[in-house]
């Protein structure tokens, strides 16, 4: 999920808080309010306005939302200018987000194009019981779709469970869940992908070494990503995390289920965000009737809030703490949950309490930045590594999604800037990928290849 | 990063473009090498006329924001100068035009292998590297070009800038004879890149005055001693 600064549902499926987008500025939750409370909604709505990097100033906004009797006047010159700011900050979160959105899949990308390992074939998941192996065509597309099937269903329960957990306020065992999780991509992972590593390059490396520099890594990225530390570093050790997560699908998934489960996982993130019961979408309404940053450790925020001067301490130390849900999952889950997670995470990184901070408007504008999901870094990487992968090593087609997910993370971005609610960020970017891998597969590659033949331009 | 919006426009031109050559070809009879190749020209030609009229698609879309910008900002100009634009655009073309074609061939010269083994030129990799960086500039300089013909409603360098643009597709027909490919392409090259130096304003005091990096604070001053004169009254 894209957010700006919401928290988005984050435990439940890793793949549901991680792919939608999350406008910071929610909507504001009157129901869930009443008369006394109502200006600390319309605050808390300004304030999560404010994190959003499309709204103006927060004074606006909170009258814009509480105005009952408001002042329409002030609302209309405002909105003027809150279109005119919703652009500028459009396009500097769009550069915000493209830049670890393109650094995850070049890590991804070039990892597939040296390491034969994440190539192999070894085996499957449990989670894709039925082999492609089978003879004949619709056997196969069967199977793929049984494997979607599973798969999907597995996260639906997941992401359930999740907002139960969270509903009923569960908040240790959703601690553990995502600690063990992000512990597990942190060190196991890590410890394989280095030995792969290693092993193409054929270098020696001691056993003492290795263990010092995976103790290092995995202990630094556990405290960055679920206590404190600096921006660059979260940011950049969830990339990696998102990026082992999904050369772990590559390799895993079989083929044809992963273009099927690719697309069945986008137009389940759009069900799950948009639908009034969906779970994402409760996940982020609890969390911003109570008030409280989602878990950082499922989502990327591309900024930190400062809360200079707070007034309420205790909060945001609550509010830390609680954010680094790691969707831990056992096994499988652990690689959803934590890709989901991650999604989560940057929001919380901020020690924002979200009240209303109006001394703050310049550094709110500032700092304010918009949140990705985890999940969605997983998926976007996965669809261009599956196209580098499989595409008869061919740079074109993977060049072709690569620029159709950035593309799409464009205008689901810019829709986010006009509607300013939690979006899905899966849906049209990965439609736009898979139309783009299959058309540039088959169509665009046997011409460019004529013409390479021949030395001829266009 | 407004790159990538003119790219994936470039992608969708060429997509089409192959679509037709696809269909096209398989319609056709595979074994006559004769017709493969003609299709192969015509395929190429239905390339060139989208890419160009898919940057004209682009200049409409971009005009169409471009006046929405001006309406929100205060003082109803746009924040983006249309020159700019043209820059990007034609350089964001440019460069994924030339990325696609070269990006294979980059990744083939890595492996082991020879070139030129079966009787092909063993000069493939310098001139495909020569001519990629030509269609590059070519790009770029045909973006501006096209922008501003389009805003000045100038009709005829359009037609001007797709002539010279088949004319290059067509110059590449010619390889391996790369004295008859190369040295036209280039030599086009360098005029389209006069002609769009002199339509983006430059000339050459422009050039003199850059080059000799003058400051241009003396007359400021005068106007600012000139303004607070009066007001000392």
């Amino acid at each position: 999920m894209i957010t700006f600064m919401n928290n988005s549902d984050s435990e439940e499926e890793p793949c549901n808080e991680r792919t939608s987008l999350m406008s910071a500025e929610s909507p504001p939750v009157p129901s869930y309010q009443d008369g006394l409370q109502a200006s600390e909604a319309g605050e808390a709505q300004a304030h999560r306005k404010r994190r959003t990097g499309s709204s103006r100033s927060p004074n606006n906004t909170a009258d814009g939302e509480m105005s009952d009797a408001g002042v329409p006047v002030r609302e209309s010159a405002s909105e003027n200018e809150e279109e005119e700011l919703t652009l500028k900050y459009g396009a500097k979160h769009v550069i915000m987000l493209f830049v670890p959105v393109t650094l995850c899949m070049i890590v991804v990308v070039a990892t597939i194009k040296s390491v034969r390992f994440y190539t192999e074939k070894n085996g499957q998941l449990i989670y894709t019981p039925f082999s492609e192996d089978t003879p004949s065509v619709g056997q196969r597309l069967l199977n793929s779709v049984l494997n979607t099937i599973i798969m999907i269903s597995v996260i639906v329960v997941m992401t359930v469970f999740l907002v139960l957990l969270y509903k009923y306020r569960c908040y240790k065992f959703i601690h553990g869940w995502l600690i063990l999780s992000s512990l597990m991509l942190l060190f196991l992972f890590t410890y394989i992908y280095l030995g792969e590593v290693l092993k193409t390059y054929n270098v020696a490396m001691d056993y003492p070494t290795l263990f010092l520099v995976i103790w290092n890594f995995g202990a630094v990225g556990m405290i960055c990503i679920h206590w404190k530390g600096p921006l660059q570093l979260q940011q950049a050790y969830l990339i990696m995390i998102s990026a082992l997560m999904a050369l772990v699908f590559i390799k895993y998934l079989p083929e044809w289920s992963a273009w099927v489960i690719l697309g069945a996982i986008s137009i389940y993130d759009l069900m799950a965000v948009l639908c009034p019961k969906g779970p994402l979408r409760m996940l982020v309404e609890t969390a911003q009737e109570r008030n409280e940053p989602i878990f950082p450790a499922l989502i990327y925020s591309s900024a930190m809030m400062w809360t200079v001067g707070m007034a309420k301490p205790d909060t945001a130390a609550r509010g830390s703490s609680q954010q680094t849900r790691d969707a831990a999952e056992d096994g499988r889950e652990d690689h959803r949950s934590s890709s989901h997670a991650d999604s989560q995470m940057s929001e919380t990184r901020s020690p924002v309490p979200t009240r209303p901070i109006t001394s703050l408007d310049e550094l709110e504008e500032e700092e304010r930045g918009v949140k990705l999901g985890l999940g969605d870094f997983i998926f976007y990487s996965v669809l261009v590594g599956k196209a580098a992968a499989t595409a008869s090593g061919d740079w074109n087609t993977t060049l072709a999604c690569f620029v159709a997910i950035l593309i799409g993370l464009c205008l689901t971005l810019l829709l986010l800037a006009v509607f300013k609610k939690a979006l899905p960020a899966l849906p049209i970017s990965i439609t736009f990928g898979l139309v783009f891998y299959f058309s540039t597969d088959n169509l665009v590659r046997p011409f460019m290849d004529t013409l390479a033949s021949h030395q001829l331009y266009i | 990063v407004s790159l990538f919006p003119r790219a994936f426009f470039w992608l969708v031109s060429l997509l089409l473009a192959s679509l037709i050559w696809f269909v096209s070809v398989h319609l056709s009879d595979r074994e006559d090498a004769k017709l493969q190749y003609g299709l192969l020209i015509f395929g190429a030609a239905v390339s060139v006329l989208l890419q160009e009229a898919f940057r004209f698609a682009y200049f409409k879309l971009l005009k169409k924001a471009d006046e929405g910008l001006a309406t929100l900002s205060e003082d109803g100009r746009s924040p983006i100068s249309l020159r700019q634009m043209a820059y990007v655009s034609g350089l964001a073309f440019g460069i994924i035009s030339g990325v696609f074609s070269v990006i294979n061939i980059l990744a083939d010269s890595i492996g082991p292998g020879i070139v030129g083994i079966h009787g092909d030129s063993p000069y493939y990799f310098i001139t495909s590297a020569f001519l990629t960086m030509a269609l590059v500039l070519l790009h770029t300089f045909w973006g501006v070009i096209f922008f501003d013909a389009c805003e000045k409603r100038r009709y005829w360098c359009l037609g001007l800038v797709v002539a010279s643009h088949l004319l290059t597709s067509g110059l590449t027909f010619l390889n391996p004879w790369y004295e008859a490919s190369l040295g036209p392409i280039f030599i086009i090259t360098l005029c389209t890149g006069l002609w769009a130096f002199v339509t983006a304003g430059g000339s050459f005091r422009n050039v003199l005055k850059c080059l000799s990096c003058k400051p241009e604070a003396d007359s400021r001053v005068m106007m600012y001693s000139a303004l607070q004169v009066p007001f000392e009254d």
